[in-house]
């Protein structure tokens, strides 16, 4: 495994599995024994696995991977294409521009600035929803943000021993 | 530089949802993308799937051969009930002919299989395993075997997604079996319901009334259950009275539904009709 790591293509590959994981998370259907409410609080996993990726490796992650994971959301979930390709190229830009800061907090702190990205990234989805007339405001549209970064430090823990364990730089 | 590329893609993605909300111009990527992605979208029905495979393989030999023979006798059911159709069929075709109307045709029926579910759940939608290689078209009737499903609103080569009656932005024209008043049933988002929009609080409408979609707007055929009216509030003071309805179909549990092929051999019969009403005044 420690090979990958001179292997260029090899960390891409990595990257996009991680954010393809991401994807089939954002898609299992809820079992069916668990009450279809609880379907609010799914988090925004490509969201969250995007920003990882930029904070961890900036320089090979940008706003391009984030805009080509928001158009594959986009046609997997059946939006507007655009909107969550929108929405994730806004907060990898603020992620970008933030990433140092971020590396030096900890984790909790870390958690406390996902919500707010994954606010913007909620509240952009409902903004362009709203405009094409196809959606009401609703005070659960921010509930994804709150259990994102809720679960955040898990996410963050065991994708940085996955970064590590594969050797990327 | 990185703000120019935010602001690049930022701008491309806001016009290419504009052009995608405003015209049918990116339907075609949509759908060679949506070929693309299929892995993902099996992948996250595979713990679905695995669970009920592991379901399989545990059963023991006694369950299965009672299921089969469960099954075994329900078909002979269905076929004596099948062959009294057939001959109820002709008679009513032959009765609609002498009132001078066109005949009622069979509609065909592919099988589909549930691959997907839209994890949103104010978005009542699910994605099938069929696609236009098997002729599935925009619009069409979706069923499962106890009623009416929904309509299909997207489609690539090989997948559609079918946006469900119980969701908010869909509505079906629907007539009393009891009654034959005619109403529109839409969607009410969660909770599987459909409510009765415009009900006078005059009109002869009681709880348990059985619904059948009425053909009108040319989209669901005629005579398929929709739901059954579960609650009925009569307002003083509101112009209309709250009617809630019980979808028939199984929306949250049906793994397999049924596309609808109506043959559009309606015209040819409606246009040799005013002969047969000749005879009649005859």
């Amino acid at each position: 495994m420690i090979a990958v790591a001179d292997n260029k293509t090899g960390g891409l590959v990595t990257i996009w599995i991680i954010i393809i994981a991401g994807m089939v998370l954002a898609l299992v259907p809820m079992p069916q024994l668990v009450p279809i409410e609880l379907g609010f609080l799914r988090p925004d996993w490509v969201a969250m696995v995007l920003v990882y990726w930029i904070i961890a490796l900036p320089h090979r992650v940008g706003i391009l991977t984030a805009w080509l994971a928001g158009i594959a959301m986009d046609v997997l979930l059946g939006s507007l294409i655009g909107q969550h390709a929108l929405s994730y190229v806004l907060i990898a830009y603020v992620a970008l521009s933030l990433y140092q800061r971020l590396r030096m907090f900890s984790v909790w702190q870390q958690s406390t600035v996902l919500f707010v990205l994954l606010g913007i990234n909620q509240l952009v989805g409902f903004w362009i929803e709203s405009v094409a007339g196809l959606a009401d405001w609703r005070f659960w549209y921010l509930l994804p943000a709150l259990s994102g970064a809720f679960l955040w430090p898990w996410v963050f823990l065991m994708l940085r021993s996955l970064r590590r364990w594969t050797g990327m730089t | 530089m990185l703000g120019y590329q935010m602001l690049g893609l930022g701008v491309l993605s806001l016009v290419l949802g504009f052009v995608d909300h405003t015209t049918s111009w990116l339907d075609g990527s949509r759908s060679a993308l949506t070929i693309a992605l299929t892995p993902i979208v099996v992948m996250a029905d595979l713990p679905s799937r695995s669970v009920r495979g592991i379901q399989g393989v545990f059963s023991s030999r006694k369950d299965l051969r009672r299921r089969i023979n469960g099954l075994e006798s329900e078909l002979i059911f269905l076929r004596v009930k099948t062959e009294k159709m057939a001959a109820l069929i002709s008679e009513n075709n032959r009765l609609r002919g002498l009132l001078g109307s066109a005949a009622k045709l069979q509609d065909n029926v592919l099988v589909a299989e549930l691959i997907g579910v839209n994890p949103d759940p104010e978005e009542q939608e699910v994605v099938i395993d069929k696609g236009s290689e098997d002729s599935v078209f925009v619009g069409q009737p979706v069923l499962d075997s106890r009623g009416l499903v929904g309509q299909v609103v997207e489609v690539s080569p090989f997948s559609s997604r079918v946006l469900l009656i119980s969701d908010e932005r869909h509505s079906v024209p629907v007539q009393v079996l009891r009654s034959n008043l005619r109403f529109i049933a839409q969607g009410t988002g969660i909770g599987q319901q459909l409510e009765l929009q415009y009900v006078n609080s005059t009109v002869d409408i009681k709880v348990g009334d059985q619904l059948l979609s009425s053909g009108l707007g040319n989209r669901f055929p005629v005579g398929y259950p929709v739901g059954v009216v579960d609650k009925v509030a009569f307002k003083p003071g509101k112009p209309f009275a709250e009617v809630l309805a019980k979808p028939n179909a199984q929306l949250d549990r049906s793994r397999h539904v049924l596309l609808v092929f109506t043959e559009s051999r309606v015209s040819e019969e409606t246009n040799t009709s005013p002969g047969k009403g000749d005879d009649r005044g005859g």
